[in-house]
């Protein structure tokens, strides 16, 4: 479960967030959707304790992430290609990671045989590093990697941006899949309305930072989301 | 935890882009470093003999003493120009299964062993073994040479702290420049005063802990700052400066070349590998006074054709020999517009030129040290225009390597190419080999007048010269645009 309460964010009089209550169940398929400026990425970078919030705060299963850091234990993320580190094979970059979260070499290899398919044989063993990866292939092992070490919570920003239209298929499978048991609570944002509702159970619009739209997703949902879009 | 740091440290050294470079820049780099460590060495070594001789009434190591309050003034001012803590590669670290402590902890050790740490110590171990050897006392050298380490570690954490604060350097400047003065006019000897201080140490050794105080006070400050700081929205956040739009309209008298210009001008203002330059181009104004002054080459003349060539040229060689790489980043998007290519060179010819003129004309206080000297700068600004511009627009067409803009210029070597280096040498030598000759067969009013004479000559040959330089671009203007597109 996470609970945001009373989150506010200002950068000098502009207050670029403001939201008073969102509570997000466990094992809830989440989608954040609004224009450019709408504060998804900044309501991430708070959710992840990248950016302190101006009042308010966010409770992650029982823990306030910008008074703890237990919650790094159970939650997984990615954010941006700004956020791999370059100079790494994906190989090295995926040891790193589940090094950090518990799990040996044997694991990561275990772990990363569900993905064949999704790398497409583009990631993997093709001596590269990874800032030297195109942007969709940047993303598809940053995305792998945030959901290693079976995490409670998934954070995804724009995960389905800059990837092809096959990968995006995939993407969608696999979320679908994480989420089939509700144990896992998965957080994206994405500003295609198709990806967004077909993933996601519940979805919130965001306008200059506030809560316009809070929706479960149903058959009418992407109608709903095109003509709020369509001003 | 530890392990990982370091492991990630070192893939991060071996695997940068510029380890990555040429084999030929990497062993020049190695050569300079090996350069200023011996150099060092020396002077730690030789250091205790030369004061010896040089003051044989004095006691050397209380003459170093009385220099350390300028030593360490002026290394915290050369920190807060050039050191920063390079806290952007940790940006990844953070959304990691990583406390946040252990991250600050991390680039606070690292910076520990920053060069601007080590290179000192290179002087001081020597010295101090020299010290020992010489029949000092073992425990007050070692006591001197702990106060040595624990003062540079603390400029070190000092510098993060004062760093970005300007009061701090005016602080610092005021307090180097009057220390000099009160000393020179013996109002009062604040650096000997500082120096006794160190005399003491000497004697108390034991009186180094306080500077371990110091600089554990020192670390928990920045800690604690850093704690606080290691936010997207605070100090990991990429600074996005106001977009300051100047009227560039005085430009637009060179009409159709007008839109490259204005656009050159705003390049080489907004880019940090661009600004980080001008300085060099001061430094290039002021070469000659680095010989000028010394008699040994006032009588050499055909030295005044290098400091001439090099004054009015330092923007010219600096600007030039990246030309076209300056625009690699969006080549592709030039050549896919409707211009001539013409235009384009003789837009970056235009501003070569001014600049040469403009420099000549700041140099003209050369004079001060005789006529002769102003007279072969001019001719060298006549050879400048005439000659080197071309010959640096042609070796342009060799540029294969693009070239970052958001990095700094000093000690960056990107872009740089065997071509730059050989390219260098005619630009200055030529007309050298040239001067002396004539100067020696015939006269040193000839000598001048046949540099000058080759400068008319390329100004007369411009548009033949520019209409070759042209076709030249154009035909490799296919391996250019696939050279920008590859990263170093």
């Amino acid at each position: 479960m996470i609970q945001t309460t009373q989150l506010s964010k200002k950068y000098g009089k502009t207050e670029v967030l403001h939201i008073d209550s969102l509570e997000i169940p466990t094992g809830q398929s989440f989608g954040l959707v609004g224009n450019n400026g709408a504060g998804k990425t900044t309501y991430f970078n708070i959710l992840l304790d990248l950016v302190r919030p101006t009042t308010g705060a966010i409770v992650n299963h029982d823990i306030q992430v910008n008074k703890s850091e237990e919650w790094k234990t159970f939650t997984g993320s990615f954010i941006d290609e700004s956020f791999l580190i370059g100079y790494l094979t994906p190989e090295e970059y995926f040891e790193f990671i589940g090094d950090l979260r518990g799990m040996n070499k044997a694991d990561v290899a275990k772990y990363l045989e569900q993905f064949d398919d999704f790398f497409n044989g583009e990631i993997t063993g093709k001596k590269k590093y990874l800032r030297d990866l195109s942007k969709g292939n940047q993303k598809k092992a940053g995305i792998v990697a945030a959901m290693m070490g079976n995490p409670k919570v998934v954070v995804l920003d724009e995960p389905f941006a800059n990837l092809d239209p096959t990968t995006q298929i995939r993407l969608k499978i696999i979320i679908k899949e994480l989420t089939r048991n509700k144990q896992v609570t998965i957080l994206i944002s994405s500003h295609d309305l198709t990806h967004v509702t077909e993933v996601c159970e519940r979805i919130v619009v965001l306008d200059k930072g506030n809560v316009v739209k809070d929706i479960q997703t149903s058959t009418e949902t992407l109608k709903e989301l095109e003509s709020y879009f369509s001003v | 935890m530890i392990s990982h740091f370091l492991k990630l440290e070192w893939k991060q050294y071996f695997r940068s882009a510029n380890w990555q470079k040429s084999v030929f820049l990497n062993i020049l780099l190695v050569l300079f470093a090996l350069y200023f460590t011996a150099s060092f060495l020396i002077i730690g070594i030789g250091g205790f003999y030369i004061l010896e001789e040089q003051f044989p009434d004095k006691d050397p190591l209380i003459l170093v003493n009385s220099f350390l309050l300028f030593a360490i003034v002026g290394d915290l001012i050369f920190r807060y120009i050039m050191q920063k803590l390079p806290v952007m590669n940790i940006k990844p670290l953070l959304t990691l299964n990583i406390p946040r402590n252990k991250i600050v902890h991390f680039i606070l050790v690292k910076s520990s062993f920053s060069f601007f740490n080590i290179m000192s110590l290179f002087f001081y171990i020597p010295f101090s073994v020299v010290l020992i050897k010489e029949g000092y006392e073992v425990t007050g050298v070692l006591g001197w040479l702990a106060t040595m380490i624990l003062l540079i570690q603390s400029a070190n954490f000092l510098n993060f702290l004062i760093n970005k604060n300007n009061i701090a350097l005016g602080g610092l400047v005021t307090l180097l420049i009057g220390g000099f003065l009160v000393q020179q006019y013996e109002v009062f000897n604040l650096a000997g005063f500082v120096g006794e201080g160190f005399d003491f140490i000497c004697q108390n050794p034991i009186t180094a802990i306080a500077f371990l105080v110091l600089l554990i006070v020192l670390y928990v400050l920045n800690y604690k700052q850093l704690r606080n700081e290691v936010y997207l929205d605070a100090l990991i956040s990429e600074k996005t400066k106001e977009a300051n739009a100047s009227d560039l309209s005085f430009a637009d008298k060179l009409g159709d070349l007008a839109p490259f210009i204005k656009n050159d001008l705003r390049l080489m203002w907004r880019n940090k590998r661009t600004k980080s330059s001008t300085w060099m181009i001061l430094m290039g104004l002021l070469y000659g006074l680095f010989f000028y002054p010394q008699p040994m080459y006032r009588e050499m003349q055909f030295m005044y054709v290098f400091v001439g060539i090099f004054s009015t040229g330092t923007f010219l060689i600096n600007f030039g020999q990246f030309i076209p790489a300056w625009d690699s980043g969006y080549y592709k998007m030039f050549m896919s517009q409707n211009f001539k290519y013409h235009r384009y060179l003789e837009s970056k010819f235009t501003i070569m030129t001014i600049s040469v003129v403009a420099l000549f004309v700041l140099g003209i206080p050369y004079i001060y040290f005789g006529w002769k000297v102003l007279l072969v700068h001019f001719a060298a600004m006549i050879y400048n225009v005439g000659v080197n511009t071309h010959v640096i627009l042609y070796g342009g067409t060799f540029n294969r390597k693009k070239i970052n803009l958001d990095e700094k210029a000093a000690f960056n070597l990107q872009g740089t190419g065997a071509v730059q280096w050989l390219i260098g040498l005619p630009l200055m030598l030529l007309p050298m080999g040239l001067f002396a000759l004539i100067d020696w067969l015939v006269s040193f009013e000839i000598a001048v007048v046949g540099i000058a004479g080759l400068g008319f000559i390329g100004i007369a040959f411009h548009q033949k010269l520019m209409a070759f330089i042209t076709k030249k671009y154009i035909t490799n203007k296919y391996v250019m645009i696939h050279a920008f597109n590859q990263e170093n």
